[in-house]
């Protein structure tokens, strides 16, 4: 499993949301604490990836690509994610 | 945070592979329907099987800008799913799937007009000076004055992406001093015996946290995190502390 950060996740997001949200703050549910989504610990392998909190280690959001061109993506660990219009 | 230069899915064809280093290869690409991206963002390139497995993997950008001329440097690494075939197999000609440009946060821009600009330390490990050189290269370009300066930490000077481009960044008005650690074997009549960076080294080779530089830290993961340690203990603002973590495969 290779630790990475959450800049790897720009393409994911951007397939999921439409947009590229690593320079977005996010608050984790867990701890409360926030920052970019670029500083979340990503762990990522064949089977998926999985971002974490960089303070207390809670599951952020998960993305697990199937066949035929699914995603399952869910964001468990996300109270709120800034958005700018 | 939307992008002004909206990530895609693009079909790039290549115009050029030759050796970087003894492992790693510059590859050239023309991707015509490329937005431009800014210096310090990546894509993902994704290979497919006939079977129909796909890989995709996050290469950094060398290159910054408006155009369709896209460079790559990628560093092969020998359990890799993508790397070894993007190094050793991609010939002139052939066609890569790749998405981007993406990166919202390890990204550096020109100062907009009015604003005072921060100086920037950069300091890469090994291969992760690829996003770097790209911002040393756009800040060169642009018109900001603010100081830049690189820490590169290297195994050995035949190790060393972009030897020609860095030594004419160094020579350029501005400078851009460029100080190496060689971690395995260093150049002849070096000072220092080949050595992992130490946090006093890390002091003594970058700007002062006095000065709030804006700092990006690229490289594998145990390094970006030793160096981010060190700086914040030094006094850096954590929100000036700008990292890119990569791994083996």
């Amino acid at each position: 499993m290779e630790k990475l950060d959450g800049n790897v996740l720009a393409g994911h997001l951007a397939d999921v949301l439409g947009w590229d949200a690593t320079g977005a703050d996010a608050r984790c549910m867990h701890c409360g604490k926030h920052g970019a989504v670029a500083l979340a610990v990503v762990y990522a392998s064949a089977m998926g990836t999985v971002a974490r909190c960089a303070h207390c280690d809670s599951v952020l959001a998960v993305f697990v690509d199937g066949d035929h061109g699914r995603t399952w993506f869910g964001m468990p660990g996300i109270a709120a994610l800034e958005m700018t219009r | 945070m939307s992008s002004r230069r909206p990530a895609a899915w693009h079909v790039a064809t290549v115009v050029d592979s030759r050796p970087e280093t003894p492992t790693a290869r510059r590859i050239e690409l023309d991707v015509p329907t490329w937005p431009g991206n800014d210096a310090g963002s990546h894509l993902d390139v994704r290979l497919t099987a006939p079977d129909g497995y796909q890989a995709t993997r996050s290469y950094s950008i060398a290159s910054a800008g408006d155009g369709t001329h896209v460079v790559l440097a990628v560093d092969e690494l020998p359990d890799g799913e993508v790397s070894p075939f993007l190094v050793h197999d991609l010939r002139a000609g052939d066609q890569l799937e790749l998405h981007g440009p993406l990166g919202a946060f390890f990204v550096w821009s020109p100062p907009a007009p009015g604003d005072i600009p921060p100086p920037v330390q950069l300091i890469a490990g090994g291969s992760g000076v690829v996003p770097l050189y790209a911002m040393a290269a756009a800040h060169a370009a642009s018109s900001d004055a603010a100081e830049f300066r690189l820490l590169y930490s290297v195994r050995t000077p035949e190790d060393v992406f972009f030897r020609e481009e860095l030594t004419a960044l160094a020579a350029g008005t501005p400078a851009l001093p460029v100080d190496f650690v060689y971690t395995r074997r260093a150049p002849a009549g070096w000072p220092a015996a080949p050595a992992r960076i130490t946090g006093d080294l890390l002091d003594a080779a970058t700007l002062p946290a006095a000065s709030e530089p804006l700092v990006y830290v690229c490289g594998p993961t145990p390094f970006v995190e030793v160096v981010a340690g060190w700086l914040i203990d030094a006094g850096h603002e954590p929100g000036n502390v700008r990292t890119e973590r990569f791994g083996g495969s």
